[in-house]
């Protein structure tokens, strides 16, 4: 698997973002400059990482995502490449139009730095392979606007396309509001687009793939993604 | 010749920046306050132009970054 992270001005978990690629794919991924105009021949995978890209200026993730690595990374997605977008990523894909709706401001005001828990609703995506549905994981979250909402309509074809991956939850997997820490629509914490091969979320799995990080919960998704090139290749 | 664009969020949309700020303007004893809903404003220098032209282009800056038309409205006034 041949990945390439982008890098924005005030982009922090991009080293995080490359390490777990490399633990989990054996190869170095591209780290992508966001003044290119073109991504890496071969990449398979993008990687929007997490952080706080033009300090949030405007609008969280609003200046990266008319970035000019951005036309190449729209044009990847359209012709079904993978594309992977962690918390400020997920904001950025979100401003760029690769997802619908908005990451807001967290319902109580805070930000939010701890371990949650997130269901996981499909299997069957490139992304979430290496899980069950059903399953519940461990993942650390780390942002202020992580508050997903979309109009009504978009909320409802969401909803009845299957394309909520990640919800909030308990460590049981019961999705109700005391365990949705940013009060996000529907507990909605990670979704894909129409055609399944962009995934938004706000919490980092990145996080959570060695033991010494006192969880591995979040390997799964890394692991899902190798075998996902290794049977197409 | 200068542009103000203020950005606004849509009626519907939560806004708990706008709460809190209600909620302290309340706590200050200013009475009458209803509600607060909070939003931007962008005050823009521009070259001399044909009033219509600067008023596309500001549309075209407000559809395309300044707003984010998903949760928020914007009006354009140019002067000058």
């Amino acid at each position: 698997m041949k990945s390439a992270v982008l890098v924005f001005p005030g982009i922090n978990r991009e080293r995080d973002m490359a390490r777990a690629l490399r633990l989990m794919s054996g190869r170095e991924p591209a780290m992508v400059w966001h003044a290119e105009t073109a991504l890496p021949a071969g990449t398979d995978l993008v990687v929007i990482p997490g952080g706080f890209s033009y300090g949030d200026y405007l609008r969280c993730g609003a200046i990266a995502a008319r970035a000019p690595i951005m036309s190449a990374v729209c044009a990847f997605a359209q012709q079904g490449g993978l594309v992977l977008a962690v918390c400020n990523g997920f904001q950025i894909a979100c401003e760029a139009g690769l997802l619908p709706g908005v990451l807001m401001r967290n319902a109580q005001l805070r930000f939010i730095c701890r371990d949650v828990y997130l269901r996981i609703d499909r299997s069957d995506t490139p992304f979430t392979r290496g899980y069950n549905a059903g399953q519940v994981i461990r993942v650390p979250v780390a942002h202020g606007e992580g508050n997903y909402i979309a109009d009504g309509e978009t909320i409802a074809r969401l909803e009845g396309e299957g394309r909520v991956v990640f919800r909030y939850s308990s460590p049981d997997g019961i999705v109700e509001p005391n365990w949705n820490h940013n009060g996000a629509m529907n507990a909605i914490a990670g979704i894909i687009n129409e055609r399944g091969n962009v995934l938004g979320m706000m919490p980092h799995p990145e996080n959570h793939v060695e033991a010494l990080m006192g969880c591995t919960d979040g390997r799964g998704l890394f692991a899902g993604l190798v075998d996902h090139f290794k049977i197409a290749a | 010749m200068k542009a103000r664009v203020t950005v606004t969020l849509k009626s519907g949309v939560l806004d708990p920046q706008g709460k809190a700020i209600e909620g302290a303007l309340k706590s200050l004893g200013i009475g009458g306050i209803v509600s607060v809903r909070q939003g931007k404003v962008f005050e823009i220098e521009l070259e001399d132009a044909a009033r219509g032209d600067a008023e596309a282009m500001m549309k075209s800056a407000a559809e395309k970054l300044l707003a984010n038309t998903v949760i928020e409205n914007y009006r354009i006034e140019v002067s000058g």
